[in-house]
């Protein structure tokens, strides 16, 4: 068990959300997906249980109601940036989070967010671009963002040429306990990762792990002994 | 006065064909061009398709000259968002932000964002109305009906 669980209040809950609390879930954290659509919170309630609210999360009610006040970290992670920000800028201000993430769809918003102090944000198609004007090592793990403590990273792993996983199926893959793989970035597009999926060249695998973990994340990737 | 404004539904409409019959250098912003219809027709300021928390498109209406913006979008975060971006951004010296939501407008006028509540604003004006008062100053009814402001913290301790 985790020495510290956190409240994490995790704001849309498409597939980023939902995973994203998956994973916090497994771990012992205490989780609250807020989702204003009704068909998907009904999903969501039948996936998670009692871990999904009904809700605007722009609201003030709704914020309050979702105890929001005794969140360690707010992470907005709906498809509109307006939404992203004004959810973090009230979770921060109104409600005195520690720690706020958003979602930026637009890349050209990251900066702006932080000037108008969201704590981290996260962007796809950022890290896609970042993706070519890199050279990365084989199998090398790069963090996007760490949550509360550093004790739960989402990172990236680059597919490059000569990588020993190159045409496995992920369900193949020797991962290391409790990693979650969230999506595949291929081609410019993020991609449901079912166990069957064959890992190709040019592909970004973006996963959930233990921070402690990614030495042995490295590994599987790289082919090296970690 | 150089003035951007963001949305052409009613209210933006009217702002913009108003100030450019004043002879005010007007542009307006809207992501559907059949939005435009709604201005007056001896409208010539210029017209901006283009969505309007995107950079690119408010530098393209000229924000960074710009005077005074305003954001009259359907989308009470959208205009949040925007106003935020023109005085961060572009560093234009006055914005307003029309906010439908009460408690929202009156949570960002605390932080410093100028917002427009026409919900406490058109209900304030209107009990007065119905009880035959005359009309009050305006900052009487910018939180029309926030008895007590929320502040979330103290709402939460409550429950």
């Amino acid at each position: 068990m985790l020495k510290s669980p956190i409240y994490v209040i995790i704001v849309g809950g498409g597939k980023v959300g939902y995973h994203l609390a998956k994973t916090l879930l497994s771990e012992g954290h205490e989780v609250l997906i807020l989702e204003k659509d009704r068909k998907t919170y009904e999903w969501l309630i039948e996936e998670l249980g009692e871990t999904v609210m009904l809700g605007d999360g722009c609201e003030i009610r709704t914020m309050t109601e979702a105890g929001m006040a005794r969140a360690n970290v707010v992470v907005a992670v709906t498809g509109d940036d307006e939404d992203n920000l004004v959810i973090c800028q009230m979770a921060k201000r109104k409600f005195g989070v520690p720690r706020t993430i958003a979602r930026v769809n637009d890349p050209k918003n990251e900066e702006l967010f932080r000037e108008l102090g969201i704590d981290q944000t996260v962007s796809s198609t950022r890290i896609i671009y970042n993706l070519l004007d890199q050279q990365i090592e084989t199998g090398e793990v790069i963090p996007l963002a760490a949550l509360k403590r550093g004790e739960i990273e989402l990172v990236e792993v680059d597919i490059t040429p000569g990588s020993p996983v190159e045409g496995q199926k992920i369900g193949q893959l020797d991962l290391p306990p409790n990693t979650l793989i969230i999506s595949i970035l291929r081609d410019g597009t993020p991609i449901v990762a079912h166990s069957d999926t064959k890992l190709r060249v040019g592909d970004s695998v973006i996963a959930m792990i233990k921070a402690e973990r990614e030495k042995e994340l490295q590994a599987v990737f790289s082919g090296e002994t970690a | 006065m150089r003035i951007v404004i963001l949305g052409c539904g009613r209210v933006g409409s009217t702002i913009a064909s108003t100030m450019f019959r004043e002879g005010h250098d007007v542009t307006i912003i809207d992501q559907a061009p059949d939005a435009f219809r709604r201005l007056a027709k001896d409208y010539q300021g210029r017209t901006i398709v283009g969505n309007g928390i995107d950079e690119d498109t408010l530098r393209k209406a000229g924000l960074d000259r710009a005077d005074a913006f305003v954001a009259t979008t359907n989308g009470d975060n959208r205009n949040i968002m925007s106003v935020q971006m023109a005085k961060v951004r572009f560093k234009v010296p006055k914005v307003v932000a029309r906010i439908y939501d009460p408690i929202r407008a009156y949570a960002y006028a605390e932080l410093g964002v100028e917002t427009l509540c026409t919900t406490c604003v058109g209900a304030g004006l209107m009990r007065d109305m119905i009880l035959g008062k005359p009309f009050a100053e305006i900052g009487n009814y910018l939180s029309f009906g926030l008895q007590t402001p929320p502040t979330g913290k103290e709402e939460q301790e409550d429950a």
